[in-house]
C-alpha cells in the first residue's frame, strides 16, 4: 500500500514542505502478539486473534491475540496473587522505584513508542512525539513521587489499596490513556488487568514490554487484549475485580454503571463530551484562533474533551470565521508520519462513517458545511477538517459528540447566555472561555459545569491537574492527589 | 528564482482592492470607537490619518487592539519551530535566505575597508559559486554610505543606512532628521530608523508616530524601516501596538531590533509583528514588510522565521520586498548549509570568507 502524502489545504504553495518522514524501522513491530498475563506473553487459550491495521494505508501492521473468558480469569488471578503476595505488601518506597523506572524507560523509548502509536492509531507524529508519548512518561514519573507519600495524600493515615483493578481504555490516546491508569493504580498499591482498545493494541503492548524490561514483579500489570464484547466485558464482570476504571464512549459508560450496580466494585467513568470553545470579543483574538483550531483538530478531534463547540460573541462572530478559515488553510492533511502533519488518519471505518453521518446530518438541518480545498490520500480513513456556520443549539451537530474533526460555531451576546448555552448539554467534562478580563474568566469558571475550564488556553493537560467529567461525562478524576483516590480505598 | 531588484514589489504581487470603509469599519480591531469613523471620510488611508490628528483618539485605538496573550503566542511560535525543512524545500528556504540578508557591520570601528570588503561579500556572497544570489542590501551607518554606494554601483543590492541617532534614538527631532537627510542625500536606497522607546513608554504616542511620520518625508524615495527595539518594549501588547503606530506613520518594513539590545528578534515577537502586518494588510491593502535583527547566527533559525512568515502572512511575503534578515554571521552559516545541500558535505567554515 503506498504511504498517503501529506498536503497543506490550500492550492499549490511556491513553498512546499518536502516529505520529511520519520523512520518505521526504530520500531520492531512482531508479526504476532500474545496476551501479557503473570510477567509473560502467551497465546490466547482459544487461539483466537485478530489483525490490527494502520488507518492510514488500511495495511495489516500485526496479528494481535483475543483474549478469551478464560484468559481474563488467569490475567485477574495473576493480578489478585501479586496484590496480596508482592506488590500490595511492598514498601512504597520500593513500588516508586519501580514506577520511576518505566518512566524513565518510557523516555528513553520515547521515539520507539511515538512511531509504534501512529502507525496504530493515524495520529501525527508530532502529537505522539510532543504530547502522548511526553505526558505518559510524565504521568509515571507523578505518581512514583507518591507511592511513599500516601500517608500525606490527604486521605487519612495508611490509605489501603482497592485491591485489582480492571481498566478499559479507548483508541485516542492509548498509551497515555494506559500511563493514567497504570500509574496511580501501581503507585497507590493495587495491580492492574489493562483493556487496550482491539483497534490499537500495540503501544500498550510495546508498553508491556518495557513493563517487563523493568522488571515489575509477574502479575502486576497485565494486557488483555481483544474485543470490548467478549475481554472488556469478562473483565469488568469478573468477581475478583475490586475496581473498574472505564474511558469510552457514555453508551457503554452506562451498561457498565447498570452492570456493577451491588457488585461491591469501585467504579470511576471518564465518558464523551461536547465542550463549549466561548471566545468573547476582548478575547486576545490570533491566539484565541490558535486555541479553537488545537480544541477541535488535535488528534483530529477524537478527543473527548475536544472544543467541538465554539460559542463565539455575535458582535465578532464574522471576523472570527474569517480568521479561522483562513488558519485552516495553512493545516497539513496526511502521513501521520510526516513531521508537518497536523491533521492524520481517522482511527478506524466505523468511527468514519460515523463522523460522515453526522456531518451530513448537519447538511440536512440547514447549517452551512466548509472545509478548506483538502487533497485526502485515497487509502486509509481521512476526513476533511470541517467547520459549520449557522447552527443552532437545536441541531444534533450541536448536540450529539462526532469524535472528529468536525466544528460546529454557534453565537452567543451575553456572558450569561454564554454560559447557559455551553451548559445546555447532557455532558460536562471540558471548556474554553477566551478574554482578556480576569474577573470574567473566574466567574465563568465558577459558573460552567464543566470538570476542566481552561482559560485562555484549551487542551492543556498535565499529571498535576485532575481531569474528569460532570453528568453523562462521567465521574471520578484521573491525575493530581484526586486521581490517587480513585484507587485507594478512603 | 531570479534575482529581484529589493525595492520594487515582484510582479506577480498585485495589490488587492482598496477596502471600502464599510469593510475597514468592520475589520477594525474591537474597540476603535465608531466616532472615530465616523469623523472620517473616504478610504481608510484618511481613516488612518485621522487617528494621528488626537492623542485621545490614538491611545484609544491603539488600546483597543485584540491583546496578545503571552503563554499563547509563545506556544504558536514554538509550535511553527517544530516544522522539519528537508530537501527541496530546504535548499529552496537557504537560498531564499540569502537574498534576504541585510550583510550588516555597526560598529564603532568600521573602516571604509571593512565596508568595502562587506560590498564585495554582499554582491558575491560565494566567489567560488557564481549560483548563489546576492543579498538584498548592506545595512551600515550613514557616513559610510557614499563609500558602499560606489562599491555596489551597478549591482542589485541596495544600501541601507541606520539613522535617527541609531541605536538609542536619544536626540532631538532636528537632528535626527538631519541624520536621515544626510544619508538620503549620499544615497541610502533605504534607511533604518529607531522609535522613540521612552515617547512609547511613557505613552506619548503622538510624539512617536509625528517622528515616523516626518522621517519618512525626509526620506523622500528611500524606504523607510521603522526599528521597534522590542527588546525594550518588553511586552507583545506593546510590540503589536508599536508596529501599527509604525505603520500609521508609513513604514515601509517595520523591524525588531538594533541588534545593540538583548534580546534581539526572537520568534514570538516575529510572529507577533508579522500577524498586525497581515491585519494591516487587511485593513489598508499595504504590504507593509518585516525585518528581524539581531541574534539569527545560523540557517536553522532562519528558516524557523520562514516557516512563521509562510504560515502567518503567506507566501506573498516571502521575498526580499516583503521580509529581511538583519544579520552578520547567519550567510556563511546559509553558504555553508546550501552547498551540504547541493553536494552532500559539509565545507570547513574558511571555505567562505568573512565579511
Amino acid at each position: 500500500m503506498p504511504a498517503p502524502t501529506t498536503t497543506a489545504c490550500r492550492d499549490k504553495m511556491t513553498w512546499d514542505y518536502a516529505p520529511a518522514l520519520e523512520s518505521r524501522a526504530v520500531v520492531d513491530i512482531h508479526s504476532s502478539y500474545g496476551l501479557f498475563i503473570d510477567g509473560a506473553f502467551v497465546e490466547a487459550s482459544d487461539g483466537n486473534a485478530y489483525k490490527t491495521e494502520n488507518p492510514a494505508t488500511e495495511e495489516v501492521l500485526a496479528d494481535i491475540a483475543a483474549a478469551s473468558p478464560a484468559d481474563v480469569d488467569r490475567a485477574v488471578e495473576a493480578a489478585g496473587r501479586a496484590q496480596k503476595s508482592v506488590w500490595g505488601p511492598m514498601p512504597g518506597t520500593e513500588r516508586a522505584k519501580y514506577l520511576y523506572r518505566i518512566a524513565r524507560i518510557v523516555q528513553e523509548r520515547s521515539r520507539e513508542l511515538a512511531v509504534m502509536e501512529s502507525l496504530d492509531n493515524g495520529k501525527p507524529i508530532r502529537e505522539s512525539r510532543d504530547v502522548d508519548v511526553p505526558l505518559a512518561a510524565a504521568h509515571f514519573f507523578y505518581y512514583a513521587g507518591w507511592a511513599d507519600k500516601l500517608d500525606y495524600a490527604g486521605f487519612g493515615p495508611d490509605p489501603r489499596p482497592l485491591g485489582v483493578a480492571g481498566q478499559v481504555i479507548p483508541w485516542n490516546f492509548p498509551l497515555m490513556m494506559a500511563a493514567w491508569k497504570l500509574a496511580p493504580a501501581l503507585a497507590a498499591g493495587n495491580t492492574c488487568v489493562l483493556k487496550p482498545a482491539s483497534t490499537t493494541p500495540l503501544s500498550a503492548l510495546l508498553l508491556a514490554e518495557i513493563i517487563q524490561q523493568a522488571d515489575l514483579p509477574p502479575g502486576v500489570v497485565n494486557v488483555l487484549t481483544g474485543a470490548g464484547s467478549v475481554a472488556g466485558a469478562a473483565l469488568v464482570a469478573h468477581p475478583g475485580i475490586d475496581k473498574v476504571a472505564f474511558t469510552g464512549s457514555t453508551e457503554i459508560g452506562k451498561d457498565l454503571q447498570r452492570a456493577l450496580a451491588g457488585t461491591g466494585k469501585h467504579l470511576t467513568l471518564e465518558l464523551g463530551g461536547k465542550a463549549a470553545n466561548i471566545v468573547f470579543d476582548d478575547a486576545p483574538l490570533d491566539q484565541a484562533i490558535e486555541g479553537i483550531v488545537n480544541g477541535i483538530f488535535f488528534n483530529q478531534g477524537e478527543v473527548c474533551c475536544a472544543g467541538s463547540r465554539l460559542l463565539v460573541q455575535e458582535s465578532i462572530a464574522d471576523l472570527v470565521v474569517e480568521k479561522l478559515k483562513r488558519r485552516l488553510g495553512t493545516l497539513r492533511v496526511g502521513d501521520p508520519l510526516d513531521k508537518n502533519t497536523d491533521l492524520g488518519a481517522i482511527n478506524n471505518a466505523a468511527q468514519l462513517e460515523k463522523i460522515r453521518s453526522l456531518a451530513d446530518e448537519g447538511e440536512a438541518e440547514g447549517a452551512v458545511r466548509w472545509s478548506p480545498p483538502c487533497e485526502l490520500p485515497a487509502h486509509g480513513y481521512w476526513f476533511p477538517p470541517t467547520v459549520f456556520t449557522g447552527v443552532s443549539q437545536a441541531h444534533r451537530i450541536a448536540q450529539e459528540e462526532i469524535f472528529g474533526p468536525v466544528l460546529s460555531v454557534l453565537t452567543f451576546r451575553t456572558p450569561e447566555e454564554a454560559v447557559a448555552k455551553a451548559n445546555n448539554t447532557i455532558y460536562g467534562l471540558s471548556a474554553g472561555v477566551w478574554t482578556e478580563k480576569g474577573s470574567r474568566i473566574l466567574w465563568m469558571a465558577g459558573q460552567l459545569r464543566a470538570g476542566v475550564v481552561w482559560a485562555n488556553s484549551f487542551n492543556r493537560f498535565d499529571p498535576t491537574s485532575p481531569f474528569g467529567g460532570y453528568r453523562e461525562s462521567g465521574f471520578g478524576r484521573e491525575g493530581g492527589r484526586q486521581g490517587l483516590g480513585a484507587y485507594l480505598d478512603v | 528564482m531570479k534575482n529581484e531588484s529589493t525595492t520594487t514589489v515582484p510582479s506577480d504581487v498585485v495589490a488587492p482592492d482598496g477596502l471600502s470603509l464599510e469593510k475597514a469599519r468592520h475589520q477594525m480591531p474591537i474597540g476603535l470607537n465608531a466616532s472615530t469613523l465616523v469623523g472620517a471620510s473616504g478610504s481608510t488611508a484618511e481613516m488612518l490619518a485621522y487617528l494621528g490628528r488626537s492623542e485621545t483618539e490614538l491611545r484609544r485605538f491603539l488600546h483597543g487592539l485584540p491583546g496578545v496573550d503571552q503563554v499563547g503566542a509563545e506556544a504558536r511560535a514554538a509550535s511553527l519551530a517544530t516544522r522539519s525543512i528537508k530537501a527541496s524545500a530546504k535548499l529552496w528556504a537557504l537560498e531564499m535566505a540569502v537574498r534576504m540578508v541585510d550583510l550588516t557591520t555597526l560598529e564603532g570601528a568600521d573602516t571604509p575597508g571593512k565596508v568595502l570588503s562587506l560590498c564585495a561579500k554582499a554582491r558575491r556572497p560565494d566567489p567560488a559559486d557564481p549560483t548563489v544570489p546576492s543579498v538584498a542590501a548592506v545595512c551600515i551607518y550613514p557616513d559610510l554610505v557614499p563609500v558602499a554606494k560606489r562599491a555596489l554601483a551597478d549591482s542589485s543590492v541596495a544600501v541601507a543606512a541606520v539613522a535617527t541617532a541609531f541605536p538609542s534614538g536619544r536626540a532631538s527631532l532636528a537632528v535626527k532628521l538631519a541624520d536621515v537627510r544626510d544619508a538620503v542625500m549620499a544615497g541610502a536606497d533605504e534607511v533604518d530608523m529607531v522609535i522613540d522607546r521612552g515617547a512609547f513608554l511613557s505613552g506619548r504616542y503622538g510624539l512617536v508616530l509625528e517622528e515616523v511620520q516626518a522621517v519618512k518625508e525626509a526620506c523622500g524615495r528611500a524606504h523607510l524601516k521603522v526599528i521597534l527595539e522590542t527588546g525594550e518594549l518588553d511586552t507583545y501588547d506593546n510590540v503589536r501596538r508599536a508596529s501599527y503606530l509604525a505603520m500609521i506613520g508609513g513604514a515601509d518594513f517595520i523591524k525588531t531590533s538594533t541588534g545593540k539590545v538583548s534580546p534581539s528578534a526572537t520568534l514570538p515577537v516575529a510572529l507577533v509583528m508579522l500577524e498586525a502586518v497581515r491585519d494591516f494588510a487587511d485593513l489598508t491593502g499595504a504590504r507593509v514588510g518585516v525585518k528581524v535583527a539581531g541574534g539569527i547566527r545560523n540557517a536553522k533559525d532562519a528558516i524557523k522565521y520562514l516557516v512563521i512568515v509562510n504560515e502567518t502572512v503567506g507566501e506573498i511575503w516571502l521575498n526580499p520586498a516583503h521580509f529581511r534578515f538583519g544579520a552578520s554571521s547567519l550567510l556563511n552559516d546559509l553558504l555553508m548549509q546550501r552547498s551540504k545541500q547541493l553536494t552532500g558535505v559539509y565545507a570547513g567554515s574558511n571555505d567562505y570568507s568573512m565579511s
